[in-house]
């Protein structure tokens, strides 16, 4: 039997700001050690929500009514405050969404980088700072030098991105968390990062839940794939599978609504309404 | 009358070169001398490596940050150093679209007050009446349901956000429209809406637009012409049949090779291209 670095088991959430709507519906999945799943879905489907309940940094306004988060053989959701921050930021880290207010703004980044390195893996100032100027360089940052020295502000928004993808790795930590973390990347850096996580999950079995709108993304770097659609998970297993063999018509319309360049006719088709009447029939939604 | 409505010849921007409250800052160079010219009616794609300079050669373009050499005409006429209090009736025809924009839309104000008034403030509408009817056609042409009018942005998806951003930029009656990473962070299907629905505002309103993204199967699908831009540099310009079918630039040949598609191919990832 192989051992599952995550199991996340019938999770369900409600949001208080949306008069007890359900945001997650009986989540299930599973991430194995060494293993990246793709967590796919269009906005407000509940991908960051998944995300934000693993490191149990959920917003007051949403609640969890029911289901087990499994890491490591332990369930983080009845985990003491103290025991979970000990593992956040050190076993499990995670790269956010939005690279604007992840930033301190009145800090250097190299300082912010070092701050890490000393707290969770006990690092002196100077080995700290030589650390994170090599982290910047793996994730491709041209002049790291310059960078340590700036503030988030003086920083294009693929390279603050970049920052946070170092500072995730800095810890090296068993699971990341990436939601959505190359949106701001142009195709050649965001290759290189793929790599740097494909490196790190082979090397060290670093297990990845990657958060994407991107199939492509999904298709290149993870082995299974789940699609959630109003907090349900509406189809689920190896990407090949998947992408081939897909179950779910939404599946299917999802493939073909993306641009491709190599097929500049093809694409561009919006989810068609009677798939959306069909899956909001078949979850139980009005 | 010029085909062209904008041109920019040879634009330098430095960051940092003014001295400050601290004294004089290490300067950045970021643009080296920059050329793009933009038809009427046409769209333009502007893609490159992330720090190249895209979004900054946009805010040059829109008078947003300071040349430090070079030539930006607009419509004809030379807007490289004019003063501000020239510059704000042309900003109107000028307009942008954010990446985030929540971060360009007042938190505290309805959509209602945020699309209606600008269009009092620039005197397009002779009062709430009329811009509230123009803001409604608007809202019809970006598929938004007239209720959203009442709410407040955080209290609309990040989509129908991006099509408020779209609105508010088509209300003002542009001849230029400048999109920076608009839909990247957006999902498939509502990328597909909202990339469908600029290119179809650009046809019907003879919008001139550039569109910034890194996603150049994004920019194939809406733009006629692109630069491809790197270290402060155009590396490659051309129709964009032409550049696809057949990059001449090193560079460009590895984004096309770069690019992720949604199929199985297990040695994609280690396969490298020289740049
Ligand atoms: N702070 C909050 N309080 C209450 N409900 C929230 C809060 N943040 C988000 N929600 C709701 O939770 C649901 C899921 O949101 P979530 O952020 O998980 O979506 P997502 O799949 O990450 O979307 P995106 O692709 O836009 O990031 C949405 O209906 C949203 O309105
Ligand atoms: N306010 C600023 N002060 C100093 N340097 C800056 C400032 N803004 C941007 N830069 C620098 O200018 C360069 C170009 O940045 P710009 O934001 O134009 O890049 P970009 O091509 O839009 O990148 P991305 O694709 O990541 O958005 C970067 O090296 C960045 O660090
Ligand atoms: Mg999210
Ligand atoms: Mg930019």
């Amino acid at each position: 039997m192989t051992e599952n670095l995550l199991t996340v088991t019938g999770l369900s959430a409600v949001s208080d700001r949306e008069g007890g709507m359900p945001v997650l519906r009986d989540v299930g999945l599973t991430l194995k050690n060494g293993g990246v799943r793709g967590l796919v879905g269009e906005s407000g489907a509940g991908k960051s929500t998944i995300a934000k309940a693993i490191l149990g940094i959920l917003p007051r306004t949403v609640r969890i009514t029911g289901g087990w988060i499994n890491f490591k053989g332990r369930d983080l959701l009845s985990m003491k405050p103290q025991e979970l921050r000990s593992i956040m930021g050190s076993e499990i880290a995670l790269i956010p969404q939005d690279p604007q207010t992840a930033l301190n703004p009145a800090r250097r980044i190299g300082a912010q980088l070092a701050d890490g390195l000393k707290l969770k893996r006990d690092m002196s100032a100077r080995t700290a700072e030589a650390h994170a100027l090599q982290l910047l360089a793996d994730v491709q940052i041209r002049d790291p030098d310059r960078v340590m020295k700036s503030f988030p502000h003086q920083l294009s928004g693929g390279m603050r991105q970049r920052v946070l993808i170092a500072a995730a790795f800095a810890v090296e930590p068993e699971l990341v968390i990436a939601d959505e973390p190359t949106t701001a990347l142009d195709v050649t850096v965001q290759k290189e990062i793929l790599r740097l996580i494909r490196h790190m999950q082979s090397a060290r079995g670093t297990g990845v839940l990657f958060v994407t709108h991107d199939l492509g993304i999904v298709a290149q770097i993870c082995d299974s794939v789940t699609l959630l659609y109003a907090g349900k998970v509406i189809e689920e297993g190896p990407v090949r599978n998947v992408l081939e063999n897909p179950n779910h018509a939404y599946t299917k319309a999802l493939i073909a609504a993306g641009p491709r360049y190599d097929r500049p006719d093809a694409g561009l088709e919006p989810v068609p309404e009677a798939v959306f009447r069909e899956l909001r029939q078949e979850i139980g939604i009005s | 009358m010029d085909q062209n409505l904008l041109v920019a010849t040879g634009i330098k921007v430095t960051y940092g070169k003014h001295a400050g409250l601290f004294g004089s800052k290490p300067s950045t160079p970021v643009l080296h001398g920059v050329d793009i010219r933009i038809g009427r009616g046409q769209t333009v794609g502007i893609v490159g490596e992330s720090g190249s300079g895209k979004t900054t050669l946009g805010r040059a373009l829109l008078r947003l940050v300071d040349v430090s050499a070079g030539k930006i005409a607009f419509d004809g006429r030379d807007i490289t150093h004019i003063p501000e209090t020239e510059m704000r009736p042309l900003r109107r025809r000028m307009q942008m679209i954010f990446q985030d924009p929540m971060a360009s839309l007042n938190p505290r104000h309805t959509i209602r007050r945020i699309l209606t008034g600008p269009l009092l403030l620039h005197g397009l509408a002779g009062d709430a009446a009329t811009a509230l009817e123009q803001v409604k056609s608007v809202l019809d042409r970006v598929s938004l349901p007239a209720a959203c009018l009442e709410r407040y942005p955080h209290e609309l998806s990040g989509g129908q956000r991006q099509r408020i951003g779209i609105a508010r930029a088509v209300l003002m009656q542009p001849d230029f429209v400048l999109a920076d990473e608009i839909v990247s962070g957006l999902d498939v299907s509502t990328q597909a809406q909202a990339l469908r629905l600029l290119k179809s505002l650009s046809r019907e309103l003879g919008l001139a637009m550039a569109f910034i993204s890194h996603d150049l199967s994004v920019i194939r699908a809406v733009c006629d012409y692109v630069y491809v831009m790197r270290l402060g540099k155009v590396v490659e310009e051309g129709p964009c049949e032409q550049v696809f079918a057949s990059p001449s630039a090193a560079y460009t040949r590895a984004l096309l090779d770069a690019i992720p598609l949604p199929e199985y191919d297990p040695g994609w990832l280690e396969r490298r291209t020289e740049t």
